[in-house]
């Protein structure tokens, strides 16, 4: 590559890159539900003109509402992350099928090393076992150009086309080619054609063939393909690879050979026999499974491959000298040092909630959210997370499995946006299948982990407009919840009381802890209170730091000190409110008896 | 100048507008004219916890991520995030530390200390070592969220670009009515550099 003029070059990141090529390739319907590492990519493609785009309430729709804006004709683009697409195989694995009308792209977003999941699966096997041809970009340039390349090959070869991003390109930013927005050609309009989308078992049978043609036309192409290439340098070491690996490939072997794949569904054959029959000794450089690895052996090519790279996590230039060389290269000894997890924000009305439901010893069912973070000490309040939506069926499952022992032993928890994504099911489930499980809605008025995306219950959509807000309350009662309770999770003595009731009720009940994110604009502006801790009256008794709230900080005494701060020598430290941090929710002033957590006032 | 190329490591923790002062120092060498590549984790890392921005610039850089033992600057936005990633510098590397403390929950909670000595321990590791109060820069201006300007000036001393560059990437990245502010940040964050003679 070489850098054009200034002017038309910006610095993205892959997801940005992602959303400018999805523009300037015409899409006009773009759906996703928002997930790290790939939120981002909806939220920069809504901001460009002409075009629709939305937060749909799960992967599965997104898909389909995609599906159904190509079907009519015009481009179209689901987005989400790598477990999303675990979501949305379902109409996935048949659009493989009935193919396309206008382009019809999936971006999967994966998270090698998890930085900010719950598994670190790799999407390449979803293009084999769904028979869908999946470009993978290795770094921000890449990324814009597969895109638009990514829907003209969907309209070219009937099918949709996966783009597989993964963190350290979604996420790292670079020169990206900017260029003009083209128009499609076809005319919108759905054309009626049964035996393309009326996936009936004959149709679908007929269709299998095509597929089946498809995808050798599709490794034909990838044999021609430019984004397929071999850069002949030292015959003495050869390296297969993709994606980010690629960068890290070149960054520590500026010289070797590389043949660098922009496809990886389906591998040119031919292209890797001739790569091999001319180097001395071939690796393949990959983060997670041997995907390409496996394809060549397949070819009866020799290859070294996971013996010598990580199948666990991402890669780095580092690990990928030290599995070729054997060499690493010394460094010196990191400090150890307190770690910095993350944690729940001060003033977070989610710390309240399992504050208080510590006190019930039970066994909470999590999910997928800023809450889950309340699994970790000091609040340590949870006690499964599998997926989104996975702890109203977990604290069913429990519940079945110990009978009626489980009565006010078992509570599930789950955010506002999870609970509409895939919480709303096994509700139902709950009461169709007689049970009492208690579940604790968070309602923070926000989708929180991803950055504050809107969500049906927010009333507002992804292009900020006005909508109708889902009533949370009305939902659990229409599904056959008729003990539905709303709490202030700030108000701890409220919250507790109402817990107290419902866990121990023969019959399913919801409480919907109502209180807006810390982070939201509208909170943000408002005036809060900011609260200290009065030294003289500090006992030193902690009380207070059990909630974890970061504004919270225990100054350590040696009994000279505590002496000098005419405290018993006894006394081992005190608590301070750090007045940058809080946020003035008042959740600690009830917790100190000896009421020293006092308002500031001007 | 443009031959150069460096790899700065950045490091705070979540809410310290890190991310932000890493996108103005990443557009202000795409401005000066070199490639480049800069790398960071969101999502959960930005509820308080450890927050690293990996920046490369160069004729042509591939690899998005620094290794360790190759950082030329370190510019940390809390004292101990500095000790947490030193093993990213070169032995000649250069670190702009703000003094600022953040405790982390095992310190608040009264779990562990922190630890002591931090800045004796970092000098061990380079023998170039600015340790800023930017904090206390930023509250002067009355602006607390500016303690990442202050440390993109203090950190532009040691970097092989005109000011303009910044200033250029600052009026594109924030908006029109914190600019001035932010401005106003960069340059005290230049000033509190400029005594010690370690300009270029």
């Amino acid at each position: 590559m070489s850098i054009p003029a200034r002017e038309k070059v910006g610095l993205l990141s892959g997801n940005e890159a992602i959303a400018r090529g999805a523009f300037e390739a015409g899409v006009k319907v773009a759906s996703a539900y928002p997930g790290t590492p790939s939120t981002e990519i909806l939220e920069n493609f809504a901001r460009y003109p002409d075009v629709y785009a939305e937060w749909a309430p799960n992967e599965k729709v997104a898909v389909e509402v995609a599906q159904g804006a190509s079907m009519a004709g015009v481009r179209a683009l689901a987005v989400m992350k790598h477990v999303g697409v675990n979501v949305a195989a379902d109409p996935i694995f048949t659009a493989s099928y009935t193919g396309v009308r206008g382009g019809f792209v999936i971006v999967t977003a994966d998270d090698p090393e998890l930085h900010s999941s719950q598994n670190e699966q790799d999407n390449r096997h979803y293009a084999v076992a769904a028979k869908i041809p999946m470009l993978e970009p290795s770094d921000s340039w890449e990324a814009k150009e597969f895109t638009k390349l990514a829907f003209a090959l969907s309209e070219t070869y009937d099918t949709p086309v996966f783009l597989r991003s993964t963190t350290r390109i979604s996420h790292a930013k670079g020169a990206v080619r900017l260029e003009e927005a083209s128009e499609s050609s076809l005319a919108p309009g759905f054309v009626r054609d049964p035996a393309k989308w009326v996936m009936l078992p004959d149709n679908a049978r007929r269709r299998h063939v095509i597929v089946e043609e498809r995808m050798r036309a599709m490794a034909a192409f990838a044999e021609e393909f430019e984004g397929n290439r071999i850069e002949w340098g030292d015959r003495d070491l050869g390296v297969i690879t993709a994606g980010v690996s690629y960068q890290y490939v070149r960054e520590v072997f500026p010289d070797a050979s590389v043949l660098k794949l922009g496809m990886v569904h389906p591998l040119p054959s031919r292209l890797i026999r001739e790569f091999a029959a001319g180097v001395s000794r071939l690796v393949v450089v990959e983060e997670l499974d041997p995907h390409i690895e496996m394809h060549v052996k397949a070819l009866g090519v020799s290859v070294q491959g996971k013996e010598i790279i990580p199948i666990v996590g991402e890669l780095s230039p580092g690990i990928v000298r030290k599995g070729i060389t054997g060499q690493g290269v010394p460094v010196r000894p990191f400090a150890v040092l307190p770690g910095r997890p993350p944690n729940l924000c001060p003033g977070c009305p989610h710390r309240g909630l399992f504050f208080v439901l510590n006190k019930f010893k039970v066994t909470v069912a999590g999910d997928i959210g800023c809450y889950t973070l309340a699994a970790l000490p000091p609040l340590k309040g949870m006690d499964t997370c599998v997926c989104m939506g996975a702890s109203l069926g977990n604290a069913f499952g429990i519940e079945k499995a110990l009978g009626k022992a489980a009565l006010g032993k078992v509570a599930a928890v789950i955010g506002d946006s999870t609970f509409l994504h895939s919480g709303v099911t096994p509700l139902i489930d709950i009461v169709y299948n007689r049970g009492f499980t208690t579940v604790i809605i968070l309602d923070n008025r926000t989708t929180a982990m991803t950055g504050a995306q809107e969500n049906p219950a927010t009333g507002r959509t992804l292009m900020g407009k006005a909508t109708r807000r889902l009533d949370l309350a009305a939902l659990c009662r229409a599904v056959g919840v008729d003990h539905v309770y709303t709490v202030n999770p700030h108000d701890m003595a409220q919250t507790e009381a109402v817990l107290k009731r419902e866990l121990f009720r023969e019959e399913p009940s919801v409480i919907i802890t109502e209180a807006p994110c810390v982070l939201l604009p509208d909170h943000r502006k408002k005036k809060r209170p900011v609260y200290e801790v009065i030294p003289d009256l500090c006992t030193g008794c902690m009380a207070c730091s059990k909630l974890g709230c970061p504004a919270i900080e225990w100054v350590p005494f040696t009994p000279d000190e505590a002496v000098a701060a005419a405290k018993a020598p006894s006394q081992k430290g005190m608590a301070r409110i750090n007045p940058l941090l809080c946020d003035g929710c008042n959740q600690c002033p009830p917790l100190c008896k000896f009421q020293a957590i006092l308002e500031i006032k001007d | 100048m443009k031959g150069a190329r460096g790899n700065v490591f950045l490091a705070g923790v979540g809410g310290q507008g890190a991310l932000l002062a890493s996108e103005v120092l990443g557009e202000a060498f795409l401005i000066g004219g070199y490639d480049v590549k800069k790398s960071e984790v969101h999502g959960m890392a930005q509820r308080g916890g450890a927050v690293t921005t990996h920046l490369r610039y160069g004729p042509k850089v591939f690899s998005p991520l620094i290794e360790p033992g190759s950082a030329d600057l370190l510019v940390a936005f809390e004292k101990m995030e500095a000790l947490r990633f030193a093993h990213f510098l070169k032995p000649a590397g250069a670190a702009v530390v703000n003094a600022q403390e953040i405790m982390p929950p095992s310190v608040a909670t009264g779990r562990e200390r922190y630890p002591e000595n931090i800045a004796e321990r970092l000098a061990e590791v380079t023998p170039n070592l600015y340790l800023i109060d930017a904090l206390a820069a930023a509250l002067s201006l009355r602006e607390v969220r500016a303690v990442n300007m202050v440390m993109v000036g203090a950190a532009s001393h040691l970097l092989p670009l005109p000011e303009t560059c910044y200033l250029e990437a600052l009026r594109a990245h924030l908006p029109e009515r914190i600019v001035e502010v932010n401005a106003k940040a960069f340059h005290s964050g230049r000033a509190l550099m400029a005594p010690r003679g370690a300009g270029r």
